[in-house]
């Protein structure tokens, strides 16, 4: 196997204490009232991370040749695109002629 | 005969792919003709039912894209790239197999629709799809549909669709893992630059039409609606899906046809391809840009002025990329020392008549002039104007130019230009009239007209020129079967060209390459300036060449999605598990039997 | 101990150089993963856009159990630490480790599974069908969609314990190991996403 470097099983560990940790955040953010106003940007903003965190090293994304990032980035923003672009259309659309 | 079905030879497999597309190719032209028949006259035409003569444009229109102008393309790819590429087949022969077996059997599933009338209780013998290609929501709903028409095509889509996402892993990782030493990503044949962008663009628009398609099957036959209004369901999210697929799926139509033009061209004009680099580039721009067009498709869905403009703005910049090839091919040309062989001919025609198509379709981009051209038949001269003066032109340039490497044998070239004058004079006669008679008002998929529309006129031409048509491809049909009994001596290089396919025999040893060769250069046969030309291969291998065996697994696998859509089509849930456990079984077998590569 | 060879794992063992010097059958699987962000990418985007659409109840703050679905959350997401040390284990020689970090793998996505057969009944019971309204089309589409993933995640990987269990896995085939890794990893990936955008965010 040829990589730079790779992660040890304690690292393994680590990120899945995070990945917990994180989880429980994300319940906790929507629990507690007071964060209800920013739901949705911290959980996408915490699941982004968790994401991150299971393709960079569960995936080994981060240590291996940097055209498999490619091979995945790549579908993968144009798959967010496709997300942003139809909710645009039918809400944002939507909203700009009702001015809502 | 069993080695063919067991083969994993992507030389034989191409082959497979060739036949099996043109037989589509056949019969979708056979609809297409009985369409113009259909048209020729006004008030009623020939008689035929509007109902057949639904049935008659979307098995047409489905036909065409999927399995025959799609499966050519993957012909060649199949035949070509790895030897190209200087390899001895493709990363991965039982998949590829597998991809041949899956659209043989969807096409014939789709096509069966034609005879399972009677099976379904229906009163005529014909229940083949019958509500577009594209298939809009919600006329495809059960309650406006609600025979298996609409059910045929989508589990037959469904089906063809598994075969090309396979056929797009395994090109992909063959083109940059499999090159010979020294191909360079710049040193490609733009053939197989097209062809790699064109499997990156299936492998990201096709999943979305299987979402489509099972969003539609679940509203078919589980009642959800997903695309019924009355339900909460919304038919616009069907177009936007459908075209999201749809529209890089035209430039999946149309990258490999340009790639075998970048071939085409210079090999006959003796000189390099124009600009390589931008040439290559402006693909794969294409390809970006035609991920942000598809709602210029439905500019008359009330999409809103920003929709509009943005869909307009990003359709009209998509023709600059276009047009640089354009321009880079003509330059190919300029100062030439051009050979008008037949290949060439198609490969110069493709120039002019996508031009034309080009044009028609920058005239769509603008939404507001799109308002009269939609849905009616110029926006059907547009299609035909690019998908057949554009991708089977380009298809028949392949097919005269490596007809004699896959075959070993070459094509009459007496016969090949009665082909290519039939052809170019009857597409335009087809053609160029739905112009005028689309901008007259004569509306898409109407099986008569009213001869107060002021069409008739333009209807006869386009019929005329459609029969024409059909008489050239019997005579490029003659030329193909009569080479069956040619023997086979034609050389390895009969055209002078300049890729590593032509370095060796016609047709190729099982094994490709004597020796896998080391590239310098992007035009390996070519003396230029910086290169002479590649030493010839030796005759014979060095050592014996170990070539992988054949495998039943591939098309056993394979059997097992027809069967599953018969089940489904037919509601029987136990012929369901068997299509499953056949696909179960034949994966399992295939993952554990001893494959050497 | 003779290694199963049956695909492409010895002629790259055996030296088949590749131009990228990558393993084919990892990079056709990293463009295969590509392809299924469309896939899910497009039910996602049905879901969102379906969102507040349905013209009746059950709604989602009405059936949705975060407690619940945390805990498989949980589930998951521990079947990935699961995955990458039975991969660990194999790439070390340490089959003992290897066939026991498998066979977690594959237990905690069947736990998976059983959670997403009660909250589906559940669910039901509740009035939530597939037709009920569009709430419950989009929802059971979607987390049926990954839910199959899942269950073809359970059986490759019990496929592999057999085949561990048999002597027939090894450091030399470790690639099949990480390639259905790569397959776990995104199906909890996936689900990271669905957990986010179905049941936190209503």
């Amino acid at each position: 196997m040829t990589e730079q470097s790779h992660a040890t099983t304690g690292t393994y560990l680590r990120v899945a204490a995070a990945l917990v940790i994180i989880t429980i955040l994300e319940v906790g953010v929507f629990y507690v009232p007071t964060f209800q106003a920013a739901l949705v940007p911290v959980l996408l903003f915490l699941s982004a991370i968790k994401f991150t965190l299971v393709v960079m090293f569960y995936m080994h994304l981060k240590f291996d040749n940097r055209f498999f990032t490619f091979l995945f980035g790549g579908p993968l923003l144009l798959a967010m695109a496709v997300i942003v672009s139809l909710l645009f259309i039918f809400y944002g659309a939507l909203r700009l002629r009702t001015g809502v | 005969m069993k080695s063919w079905l067991t083969t994993t030879d992507h030389k034989r497999i191409g082959l497979l792919y060739f036949w099996t597309a043109f037989g589509f190719f056949l019969i979708g032209g056979l609809e297409a003709m009985i369409i113009r028949a259909q048209l020729i006259k006004p008030d009623g035409g020939l008689g035929v039912s509007a109902e057949t003569f639904n049935q008659l444009f979307t098995m047409h229109g489905t036909t065409m894209v999927f399995l025959a102008l799609m499966p050519l393309s993957a012909a060649f790819f199949n035949f070509i790239i790895p030897l190209q590429i200087g390899a001895r087949d493709v990363a991965f022969p039982r998949l590829n197999a597998f991809s041949y077996w899956v659209f043989l059997l969807g096409g014939l599933f789709i096509n069966v629709s034609f005879i399972a009338g009677p099976l379904f209780g229906a009163d005529r013998l014909s229940v083949a799809p019958d509500a577009g290609w594209f298939g809009y929501a919600n006329l495809t709903s059960r309650q406006f549909s609600p025979g298996p028409n609409v059910d045929f095509w989508l589990l037959g889509l469904q089906i063809l669709g598994i075969a090309s996402l396979a056929a797009g892993f395994n090109f992909i990782v063959t083109i940059l893992n499999m090159r010979a030493p020294g191909m360079r990503m710049l040193r490609l044949p733009p053939f197989t630059w097209m062809a790699l962008v064109t499997q990156f663009l299936i492998i990201t628009a096709f999943p979305v039409i299987t979402v489509a398609l099972v969003l539609l099957m679940f509203d078919r036959f589980f009642g959800t609606h997903f695309f019924v209004p009355q339900g909460g369901g919304d038919p616009i999210l069907w177009q936007h899906l459908f075209w999201m697929f749809g529209h890089p799926e035209v430039y999946i139509l149309i990258l490999p046809a340009m790639g075998i033009i970048s071939e085409v061209l210079p090999t006959f004009a003796k000189k390099p391809l124009f600009g390589y680099t931008v040439v290559v580039y402006s693909g794969v721009v294409i390809a970006f840009l035609g991920w942000s067009v598809w709602s210029h498709h439905m500019f008359s869905t009330g999409l809103g002025p920003i929709a509009d403009s943005v869909f307009a703005g990003t359709t009209m910049l998509i023709a600059i990329p276009t047009g640089v090839k354009i321009f880079n091919w003509i330059g190919t040309l300029w100062g030439g020392q051009i050979r008008f062989t037949t290949a060439m001919l198609f490969a110069l025609g493709f120039i002019a008549m996508f031009v034309i198509g080009g044009l028609s379709g920058v005239s769509h981009a603008s939404a507001p002039s799109d308002l009269q051209q939609t849905d009616t038949y110029y926006v059907v001269a547009h299609i035909h104007y690019v998908l057949f003066g554009g991708t089977i032109l380009g298809l028949f340039a392949g097919m005269y130019y490596w007809w004699p490497k896959m075959t070993g044998r070459l094509l009459s070239e007496s016969l090949g230009k009665v082909h290519f004058w039939l052809t170019i004079i009857g597409m335009n006669l087809a053609f160029f009239p739905m112009h005028f008679s689309g901008l007259l008002g004569m509306p898409r998929r109407i099986y008569t007209y009213s001869s107060g529309l002021g069409v008739t006129t333009f209807n006869q031409v386009s019929t005329i020129g459609a029969f024409l048509v059909g008489l050239a491809t019997l005579v490029f049909f003659w030329n193909l079967l009569r080479t069956r009994w040619q023997p086979v001596t034609a050389p390895s290089n009969p055209w002078g060209g300049s890729t590593l396919e032509w370095a060796i025999p016609s047709p190729p040893p099982v094994y490709n390459f004597t020796v896998i060769p080391t590239v310098a250069s992007r035009m390996p046969l070519w003396k230029t300036e910086r290169h002479a030309p590649m030493a010839a291969l030796p005759e014979r291998p060095p050592a014996p060449i170990h070539v992988p065996g054949g495998s039943w697994w591939p098309m056993i696998t394979a059997f097992g999605l027809p069967i599953l859509a018969i089940g489904a089509i037919s509601r029987t849930l136990p012929i369901v598990f068997v299509g499953v456990a056949v696909v179960l079984v034949g994966i399992y077998r295939w993952a554990f039997e001893p494959f050497e590569m | 101990m003779a290694y199963e060879t049956g695909t492409h794992a010895a002629a790259v063992a055996h030296g088949h150089a590749t131009s990228l010097g990558l393993d084919s059958r990892k990079m056709a699987f990293w463009a295969f993963i590509g392809s299924e962000c469309l896939l899910f990418g497009s039910l996602i985007s049905t879901y969102l856009v379906y969102k507040g659409r349905s013209l009746t109840g059950p709604f989602p703050h009405e059936v949705l159990n975060i407690p619940f679905t945390s805990f498989s959350t949980f589930d998951l997401l521990m079947s990935s630490l699961a995955m990458v040390l039975a991969l660990s284990a194999v790439q070390r020689g340490d089959m003992k480790q290897g066939k026991i970090w498998l066979f977690v793998t594959a237990l905690l996505g069947m736990v998976f599974l059983g959670g997403q057969f009660w909250e589906f009944s559940h669910f039901v019971r509740e009035g939530l069908g597939l037709t009920t309204n569009l709430f419950g089309s989009t929802f059971y589409v979607l987390t049926g969609t990954h839910g199959a993933h899942v269950t073809v995640g359970v059986i490759w990987l019990l496929t592999l314990w057999i085949q561990a269990l048999r002597g027939k896995l090894g450091p030399a085939n470790a690639m099949t190991v990480e390639i259905t890794g790569l397959y776990w990893h995104f199906v909890d990936v996936v689900w990271i996403v669905i957990f986010t955008v179905v049941y936190l965010i209503q």
